[in-house]
């Protein structure tokens, strides 16, 4: 449905689908699962239609190794999933991240352990978007919290794994997957698409896992004469499996560094009313919304309160949160689950300010009423 | 790299600074990745526009000494890689190796499935009749009462027969070689690549490391001596059924092929172009 002012009415599904397309994509592999399945059906709609290609797969596992293989064929790729299937692929993204294969996976979260509420929203696959799979790795996750930036983060979500080759995660939930909202979709001319570095070298000078200054080697697909080998065993720069304790420790520090040390180029948050405020909520993805409403009635009693959202919930933004503590007399993290991200704030906030938590798990959104209960004591 | 002393063959398609290859001494598996290179060379592909995927295990090393585009993918998983390649990119010419374990336990769905799409992919296994590569357990080609390191008291499970299990799948060509049978094998690689659709090629092993030595088989020349003593062509048995009693049948199972899955998905594409 679009207006003549250029704004659609869609789902955070849609918008995801939409942004991945203008930032490339054009191989799609999935599994059906609920909260996510719009994503795959309508790419499986307007993929063919723009020459690109969608594909259901068995199981998420093969749906994982599936656009990694698209990816390293040369098209950008995506899978998208719950709960469930992003356990699955857990397997397959320690796979993109030591081959370095540039791919990205949504995961509309929804409530777990297990089969759990396939369709309530949860935020529980934080600690999971980091370290599901297993062996130190690097971790891009990026958490909209609107349905402009579903579109908006999507493309960044390309653009992040393309540049860095490392797969990305966009961690969703389920409010934001069905919620629908206007969206304008930029204008493609203003739209920043960054693709995959090419080797500047022939085939033979070519050395598949020579990193440049960057610490990011550079990518040519299969089938384009530069034959290399790839594969997950711990490998030197030439790419094939090696024994030396020495090179198979560089590589997982090196693929660890290339985010690591480039935070500043991927850190995405939204401070609110965060100037003056003494008390400051953490708070991203669904449940922010909430936050910004309990903010805005809580400051028109006279609090001082303020949001700091993450929106690059991986990396960790140490600094960022650093400096909100440095301001506040104490903190909240408000999350649907039982304290995953704060943790994370606790341990760089907790020594500077109490850190306290605001959580629920059962399936719904946490309301604006229960947030400024927890922060004024039911005073408000 | 120059190599004075190795064959054409070797030195066109192979990469042989990476030689001498992993596996124990008398293991079937350089027999069946030379018939994969010989077949490749008969069939005159484009080397660049070959992709060799594998998965985990003896097998699945094969790829690394091969001078192809190649992939060595997670245990199980080749088949799901190795679509999305060719799902992308539909010039490439997709070749899967995997193992026993490999291709019908943890990666069996996998398996079934590209059968069933008949997606253009010809798939090698390399079947040991058991996980070397960890030490010798039982696979699901481990006949029943063999012995391996977690059968100690002999295999309960009835074994897969893997040709029946790619034809029932959907399978368009299908057949089955040893590592003695090396000239078939070739051959049954060469109808497999020629093939538009999913071909499956089962090469039978031997491991007289580990399925060898727990079962009193001999040394690796008695091993082959087995396969040459217990198998026989599916047309000499077709001809004298009593011929194939008690014996392993090989050759070309299958061949009928249908509609191609990234030429009928290309269809779809078209629609749109017009």
């Amino acid at each position: 449905m679009s207006n003549n002012n250029g704004y659609k009415l869609v789902q955070g599904n849609e918008a995801c689908v939409e942004g991945a397309i203008a930032a490339g994509m054009r191989f799609y592999a999935g599994y059906p699962i609920t909260p996510s399945s719009e994503i795959a059906e309508l790419s499986a709609q307007k993929l063919p239609q723009i020459g690109g290609k969608f594909m259901q797969m068995e199981d998420e596992l093969s749906s994982m190794a599936a656009i990694i293989g698209g990816s390293l064929a040369g098209l950008k790729s995506m899978t998208a999933t719950s709960g469930p299937g992003f356990s699955l692929m857990q397997e397959n993204l320690g796979y993109a991240a030591i081959a370095e294969i540039p791919c990205v996976v949504v995961n509309v979260q929804r409530g777990g352990p297990s089969t759990g509420m396939p369709t309530s929203p949860a935020q529980g696959d934080v600690m999971q978007a980091r370290w599901g799979t297993h062996g130190d790795h690097p971790a891009i996750a990026l958490t909209p919290n609107s349905v402009q930036e579903t579109y908006e983060y999507t493309v960044k979500a390309f653009n992040l794994s393309e540049k860095y080759r490392t797969p990305v995660i966009l961690l969703m939930d389920e409010t934001v997957g069905h919620m629908r909202e206007k969206l304008r979709i930029p204008d493609s001319s203003v739209l920043e698409v960054i693709n995959r570095k090419k080797p500047v070298c022939g085939p033979d000078e070519y050395v598949p896992y020579r990193p440049d200054e960057d610490l990011i080697p550079a990518f040519v697909p299969f089938g384009e004469g530069y034959r290399y080998h790839v594969t997950g065993l711990t490998h030197d720069e030439t790419g094939f499996p090696t024994n030396s304790n020495l090179i198979s420790g560089k590589l997982v520090q090196r693929i660890v560094d290339k985010v690591e040390k480039n935070i500043d180029d991927m850190s995405y948050y939204e401070e609110y009313r965060l100037n003056d405020a003494e008390i400051v909520i953490v708070a991203y993805g669904g449940v922010s919304r909430a936050v910004k409403s309990a903010v805005d009635e809580m400051r028109s009693s006279g609090i001082k309160v303020g949001m700091f959202r993450p929106i690059t919930i991986w990396p960790f933004l140490d600094k960022q949160i650093s400096q909100v503590a440095e301001k506040a007399k104490e903190i909240y993290v408000a999350e649907m689950n039982l304290g995953q991200y704060f943790i994370e704030v606790d341990r760089v906030a907790g020594k500077k300010c109490p850190v306290k938590k605001i959580n629920k798990i059962t399936g719904e959104l946490i309301t604006p009423k229960e947030i400024t209960d927890a922060v004024t004591g039911g005073r408000l | 790299m120059e190599c004075t002393n190795c064959s054409e063959i070797t030195q066109k398609y192979y990469r042989v600074d990476k030689l001498p290859h992993i596996w124990c001494p008398g293991c079937g598996h350089g027999t069946l990745m030379n018939t994969v290179v010989r077949a490749i060379d008969k069939a005159g592909l484009n080397k660049d526009e070959v992709v060799i995927v594998s998965g985990i295990g003896c097998s699945s090393r094969a790829p690394g000494y091969m001078d192809f585009n190649t992939l060595h993918t997670t245990h199980g998983r080749a088949l799901a890689f190795a679509t999305g390649i060719k799902m992308a990119n539909p010039k490439l010419h997709v070749i899967v190796i995997m193992g026993d374990g490999d291709s019908s336990a943890i990666g069996g769905n996998h398996l079934i499935h590209a059968a069933r799409r008949n997606i253009d992919i010809t798939t090698i296994v390399f079947n040991n009749n058991i996980y070397g590569m960890t030490g010798g357990q039982y696979s699901p080609t481990t006949p029943q009462g063999d012995f391996a390191t977690t059968a100690p008291f002999g295999n309960i499970d009835t074994p897969f027969d893997l040709c029946s299990l790619a034809q029932g799948a959907g399978a368009t060509y299908v057949g089955r070689a040893t590592a003695y049978h090396a000239v078939l094998m070739q051959k049954l690689v060469e109808k497999g690549l020629a093939n538009k659709g999913f071909s499956f090629i089962e090469g039978l092993s031997l491991c007289p490391t580990y399925y060898g030595r727990k079962n009193k088989k001999g040394n690796a020349f008695k091993m082959h001596e087995f396969l040459k003593d217990n198998c026989i062509d599916i047309k000499a048995v077709e001809k004298n059924p009593e011929k194939g009693e008690n014996k392993i049948l090989i050759g070309e199972f299958y061949n009928k092929p249908k509609t191609e899955y990234t030429e009928a998905y290309q269809v779809i594409i078209d629609k749109f172009q017009k």
